[in-house]
């Protein structure tokens, strides 16, 4: 069967058993719609997290930067799963007992302050906002080649299912669904990575052939010191020790689980659950099922670019796989042929004296346009020639995008179509959980704590529902808009902003307001105020300024500066509080009150 | 439920969270990040990988599923102890305290 037709029947089924859940699960009150009336069990409520959580990035760029950088992309894999640590033992079994349905609403009633809850919505909408824009781009480019439709459409199409599902059902409807959504994304992920681990290293646990011996070449070698050798011998860096410096790493990892502890999106996914004991079961099945497929990432990751190499390094063009064709002609690969002997090479920065492995100019290939000469569109060895300067100080030929590993991984492995066809309906799976979370919350912050807490508190249970569709739709209409026109060429700086803005304002602000009773509505706006603004202002000069990387302050790139802004809000809020009259003594007894595990009742939204 | 109960167990409840962050921060960042240099060097390999390199992909993800786990138990052995758990306060009072 052709691999396109596999993939229609992989997919459409997938989109059938969705659709069919959320048909049955739609909500019809406000709890529904918010928290799905909040008897989802611990089991399911950490399988729907977990799809929520893993977002197409995750997916799709995780074990790509984990090829790259070895080491180096460990940061996101304890990042992104040490926060759920800090997230179950500081945040979310008060905040349940709290028992509002969103986090503006916890942040406003602990701190006495519409001042409070504003900066906490604006705060809630940018993060789900910068978060939704990387979904839809990431839906559009899977539909794009899937359809061999241009990304746009790619892009309404995905915003379209979304909206359906997540726009009718509310969280009841996205729950249900995302349980399916993770199974599809469980298998995706695990199988290919067994398929290739049994090849390479006759291993078919691929966390073990990790750290086994490669038996691929014949011989027995372990296959790390494969890998460090290959990486030695091409110019780069150690794989098991990468080139970050030591209090970058730690910030940067610091930051990510900060970050990941603070993201409203994930912390009322834990109101979905009957009481606080759920609420702990249900994070240790959430990690557990996150483990499952980041676990497996660095094996891909490891894998991958042995195969990467092997296949491709010191190859003739013309003798080169017919994948590698297939991503250039995607433009999802390049080879300029510098020194022009017909062969690909690929090298890495210690190979030049630049210290890079620039291949030519800019972040991404462009091309000439369609009708031009054929001189001008194809080499001499019917390569598929860019525009770009070329980029001749360092020897290396091959370009390819972070995203491509986990796509190219099965061809690259020459897996049956179908483990292709599963892969594509995982990479939907992920990029939909993810943006209908997001717009769940997004469209909750508009409705509920926007209209009816600041704006209009005498809205009706059915009219404040209605906003929420009407929000998500408005939302989904700005983030398709983003999605096809990204602000920056890259997501991934879009994400160091969400991760740094919840480190420095939700993070410490929760937990000040969880753990520290005398704490002031002063001093948490002042906190606020001082975290999100030193880490926006941060940010902003080194992405779209031009600060150099000279300039970082304690050499902590703009990806860590979250956890700097968040020990000022820290300071800021203490410093502040001892000057600041405490808070009234009902919110002090509310404080108490959370700490208390039982009575938590259902999350309510009065 | 008196406040004093309240506060033994509030106490108790803060040292089962320090305690597992204290183990959380030394798996993470400790051994991962500040001192992997020197866990590569002198903790035995992992299968053939280097232990603080194992530990920064594989083996902390490992440690935080147990930590959570290991959480969830003492939580609930500590609620139930203080009688702080739904089933048992249902029976002493149905008032639901979020109404």
């Amino acid at each position: 069967m052709e691999q396109s037709t596999l993939n229609f029947i992989f997919i459409g089924i997938s989109f059938a058993i969705y659709i069919g859940i959320a048909f049955k699960s739609r909500a019809s009150s406000t709890k529904e719609y918010y928290t799905a009336g909040g008897g989802v069990s611990p089991l399911a409520n950490g399988m729907a997290t977990a799809a929520d959580w893993m977002s197409a990035a995750t997916f799709i760029s995780m074990a790509g930067s984990l090829a790259i950088g070895g080491y180096d992309g460990s940061r996101f894999l304890m990042g992104w799963t040490g926060g759920f640590v800090l997230l179950t033992v500081l945040m979310v079994p008060y905040l349940r007992k709290f028992g509002k349905a969103t986090v503006p609403d916890f942040i406003g009633d602990r701190y006495y302050s519409k001042l409070a809850r504003g900066v906490a919505v604006v705060c809630a909408i940018f993060i789900c906002m910068t978060y939704i824009m990387g979904q839809m781009r990431g839906v559009g480019v899977v539909f794009s080649q899937l359809f061999g439709i241009g990304i746009p459409a790619g892009v309404l199409i995905g915003a379209a299912i979304v909206f359906f599902y997540a726009g009718m059902g509310g969280m009841k409807g996205i729950t249900y669904t995302q349980v399916a959504q993770y199974c599809v994304m469980a298998f995706a992920y695990t199988i290919p990575a067994i398929y290739i681990s049994i090849a390479l290293t006759d291993n078919f646990i691929p966390q073990l052939g990790l750290i086994g011996d490669y038996v691929a070449g014949g011989e027995y070698v372990p296959f790390l010191e494969k890998l460090n050798a290959i990486n030695e011998e091409l110019g780069f860096s150690h794989y098991t020790s990468g080139s970050i410096s030591r209090i970058d790493m730690f910030f940067i990892t610091a930051a990510l689980m900060c970050g990941t502890a603070g993201l409203p999106h994930v912390i009322v996914r834990f109101f979905t659950v009957k009481d606080v004991l759920a609420v702990r079961k249900s994070a240790c099945w959430t990690l557990a099922f996150i483990a499952v497929v980041y676990l497996t990432a660095p094996t891909i990751g490891a894998f991958s670019r042995v195969n990467l190499i092997e296949k491709l390094h010191q190859t003739t063009y013309v003798a080169a796989p017919k994948w590698f064709k297939e991503f250039e002609s995607t433009g999802q690969m390049a080879w300029i042929d510098k020194n022009d002997d017909g062969i690909i090479q690929y090298y890495g920065p210690a190979k030049s004296d630049t210290n890079s492995n620039t291949v030519f100019a800019g972040k991404a290939p462009t091309y000439p346009v369609a009708g031009s000469a054929t001189d001008v569109l194809v080499g001499k060895h019917h390569q598929r020639l860019v525009i770009n300067e070329i980029i001749t100080s360092n020897p290396n030929e091959l370009w390819f995008g972070n995203d491509i590993m986990v796509m190219a991984n099965p061809h690259m492995a020459g897996l049956p179509p179908w483990v292709i066809a599963l892969l594509m309906a995982g990479c939907i799976a992920a990029a939909l959980s993810t943006a209908a979370g997001l717009l769940l919350v997004l469209s909750t912050s508009i409705s509920h704590d926007l209209m009816k807490k600041i704006i209009k508190p005498d809205l009706s249970d059915k009219e404040e529902v209605a906003y929420a569709r009407a929000a998500a739709l408005v939302s989904l209409i700005v983030a398709s808009y983003f999605g096809i026109n990204p602000p920056s060429a890259f997501i991934a700086k879009t994400v160091a902003f969400a991760f740094g803005l919840a480190a420095s304002s939700f993070f410490p602000t929760l937990l000040l307001g969880i753990f520290a009773k005398r704490m002031s509505r002063e001093g948490a706006i002042a906190g606020m105020i001082c975290g999100i603004g030193f880490t926006m202002g941060y940010i902003i000069y080194f992405q779209f300024l031009g600060g150099t990387k000279e300039q970082y302050l304690f050499g902590i790139s703009p990806e860590g500066i979250g956890t700097l802004g968040m020990v000022i809000n820290f300071a800021t809020a203490f410093l502040v509080n001892t000057v600041s009259p405490p808070p009234p003594l009902e919110v002090q007894k509310m404080v108490e009150n959370i700490h208390i595990p039982s009575g938590a009742g259902e999350a309510s939204d009065h | 439920m008196s406040s004093t109960n309240a506060l033994k167990h509030r106490k108790a409840c803060l040292y089962i969270t320090l305690a597992i962050l204290a183990i959380w921060f030394s798996i993470s960042l400790g051994c991962s990040i500040l001192f992997r240099e020197w866990m590569d060097q002198n903790m035995p390999q992992v299968g053939n990988a280097p232990f603080g390199f194992w530990m920064a992909q594989q083996g902390s993800i490992i440690c935080f599923v147990l930590l959570l786990i290991t959480y969830a138990v003492l939580m609930y052995r500590l609620d139930s102890k203080y009688g702080y758990l739904d089933s048992q306060r249902d029976a002493i009072d149905s008032v639901d305290s979020t109404e």
